[in-house]
């Protein structure tokens, strides 16, 4: 067995001692298995104006329309099969919520690696504006880019990068800082390897493990947040409904007792924010060597 | 020290600067107010003379220019919508925000720091594992979709607590707020236990962490070993040890109760400050949106001044760093 791979099944030992953790991340391996494959996996296109009858409004969880339809967990307002609409759901929060992710995780460890490597007044000055953005609460950031600029699929992502991209900063930063005294590092200087080159390739790869903690942790962060911007009608438009837009869709229903119009959507969500922070916190205690 | 206080002061306004001018370019740069304001069937003359009145024939950076002047003066511009100072709308529903962050951080505190305590005290009993696994629930259910479920549980199925608007308000020495009425306290109840739902996780980890530490220290085994009772130790010598941290960071985070009441207001119909931006969001009301978004920033940004001024009293350490840069 290569080292790569015993070092990788240990990995995965490690991971499996929490069957908590464990079962949540089958769980979130389900809800992405199912958000990728949307259109396959789901009953009816839930967007299709030739399917979808304005008829089957509000029909309750269990029933079935005239020419035989099942619908699981029912219908909403406009007469959509709740799951195919939780499932399109999942695929727009997921989809909004790792892109974003991804662009912060490569906007932060940029800042946070070069200002530990580079130090001085441009290291001062990049973590004193991670300090004053993250003193102010995610969801103030994401309301002032929001209400300043209009709502839409790219603001949104906008405004959940800039949530997130300090805390991966500041958490690239206080890793590259004890790297750059590692030994390899000297080494690759005497090499005379340019500096992106020893930073992205030598100093990078192993932050990556923090890095990754901190990722899943945001990712849930951002899904949530986005739903919430969504619910508020400031997020994601229409077009593209996401499961926070689903809830707030269901939320004027409520009054009348129609209850599975709000309630599904937001218990997809709560599973999938919920197995990803449950890895996420078991990533944490895996990485922390104060435990061991 | 000096050197540092004003250092921060400096990049304090520097930050507000920054704001202002993105607030305002971005507010000024999305959507057409006059469209919302004049019936559709006003003439062209007519429609000239509103956007005259609002002052938006001026370019842009003229605009900015007297919203600054103005801002100085304490005037944010008046509300599209009410015709009304967009300030003294925001100061009116400031109260009602305040009440409610104020109750949920009350309640937040009597929930979790028992539970915390409880499972600092008894890590590896079942019912702490209940209490950690509640609180991770805790952090990963949305805030709003929360405030769905109580209103559907509380106010539409069982009918035993009204889930719109502020009630009652009564007075008491010389302040009005909706605490002081029963009828009041029923309808702050539901928001507030909504608010303060992602607060208990926090505080039930931190009160967990806490204990956990405190109970080791020699401190607490010379209470012991004096006699006294195990419920004294925990109630005197616990307690009083773990508030010091919890005050802080609670203190610290009542500035996010507020931005987080934006969702909360929205979903109770609470009129607090937090509707009152995402309705003039979507009327599109800009001086209201303006005026909100630079009252918050300058409140959070002089909040953190304070406390980064009040740190340098309490630890050198930052002191020295500070003189020596």
């Amino acid at each position: 067995m290569s080292p790569k791979l015993r070092k990788f099944v240990e990995f995965c030992k490690d991971f499996s001692s929490n069957k908590v953790a464990l079962v949540a991340f089958f769980i979130f391996l389900l809800i992405l298995f199912v958000a990728i494959f949307a259109p396959l996996v789901s009953p009816t296109d839930p967007y299709d104006l030739n399917t979808v009858s304005i008829m089957n409004s509000r029909l309750p969880p269990f029933s079935e329309d005239f020419s035989g339809n099942y619908f699981f967990l029912g219908t909403d307002g406009a007469g959509r099969d709740m799951v195919s609409a939780i499932f399109y759901g999942l695929r727009v929060s997921l989809g909004v919520g790792v892109l974003s992710g991804i662009f912060a995780l490569i906007i932060g460890s940029f800042f946070g690696i070069s200002a530990a490597f580079f130090g001085g007044r441009y290291e001062s000055i990049i973590m004193r504006i991670v300090d004053i953005q993250l003193s102010f609460p995610s969801i103030l950031v994401a309301l002032i880019i929001l209400a300043a600029f209009g709502k839409g699929v790219e603001k949104t992502i906008i405004a959940l990068i800039l949530v997130q991209w300090a805390y991966y900063a500041r958490t690239a930063r206080s890793s590259a800082l004890v790297e750059i005294n590692k030994e390899y590092v000297d080494a690759a200087r005497c090499l005379a390897f340019g500096n992106t080159r020893i930073m992205f390739k030598h100093i990078l790869p192993n932050c990556m493990a923090p890095l990754i903690v901190v990722g899943t942790l945001q990712t849930a962060h951002a899904i949530s947040l986005e739903a919430t911007l969504s619910f508020l009608g400031l997020g994601l438009p229409i077009t593209e409904p996401s499961l926070g837009l689903l809830i707030g869709n269901g939320f004027e229903y409520m009054y009348s007792g129609d209850f599975w119009i709000s309630i599904f959507p937001g218990v997809a969500l709560l599973i999938t924010v919920a197995s990803i922070n449950l890895v996420g916190d078991h990533l944490r205690d895996m990485f922390n060597p104060r435990l061991h | 020290m000096t050197a540092f206080i004003f250092t921060r002061f400096a990049q304090s306004v520097l930050v507000l600067f920054i704001m202002s001018l993105l607030v305002f370019g971005g507010v000024n740069l999305v959507g057409d107010p006059v469209e919302m304001l004049i019936n559709p069937e006003a003439d062209q003359a007519e429609v000239e003379r509103v956007i005259r009145e609002l002052g938006l024939d001026r370019p842009v950076t003229e605009q900015y220019w007297y919203f600054l002047v103005n801002a100085f003066k304490g005037d944010l511009g008046d509300s599209f919508i009410f015709g009304e100072p967009a300030l003294k709308l925001i100061i009116q529903r400031m109260p009602a925000t305040l009440e409610l962050a104020l109750f949920s951080l009350f309640i937040s505190l009597i929930i979790a720091i028992p539970l915390g305590i409880y499972a600092g005290y008894n890590p590896d009993s079942k019912a702490s594992k209940v209490i950690m696994a509640g609180s991770i629930l805790g952090f990963s259910m949305p805030t709003f979709w929360v405030g769905i479920i109580f209103i559907m549980i509380f106010a539409v199925q069982l009918g035993w607590l009204p889930s719109t608007g502020r009630g009652e308000i009564g007075t008491f020495m010389g302040i009005n707020s909706s605490l002081f009425t029963l009828n009041g306290l029923s309808h702050v109840f539901l928001p507030a236990l909504n608010l303060a739902l992602f607060k208990i996780s926090s505080v039930i980890r931190l009160t967990r962490a806490g204990t956990r530490e405190i109970i080791l220290q020699d401190y607490i085994t010379f209470a012991r070993s004096k006699g006294i009772s195990e419920k004294r130790v925990v109630l005197i010598h616990v307690l009083k040890n773990i508030l010091i941290p919890i005050v802080t960071v609670v203190g610290l985070e009542f500035g996010s109760l507020i931005a987080f009441s934006t969702v909360t207001e929205t979903v109770f119909a609470w009129p607090g400050m937090g509707k009152l931006i995402i309705d003039s969001i979507y009327n599109l009301d800009r001086p209201v949106i303006v005026a909100y978004l630079m009252i918050i920033v300058t409140f959070f940004v002089f909040l953190n001044l304070i406390v980064d001024i009040l740190y340098t009293f309490l630890d050198p350490r930052v002191r020295i760093k500070g003189d020596h840069q």
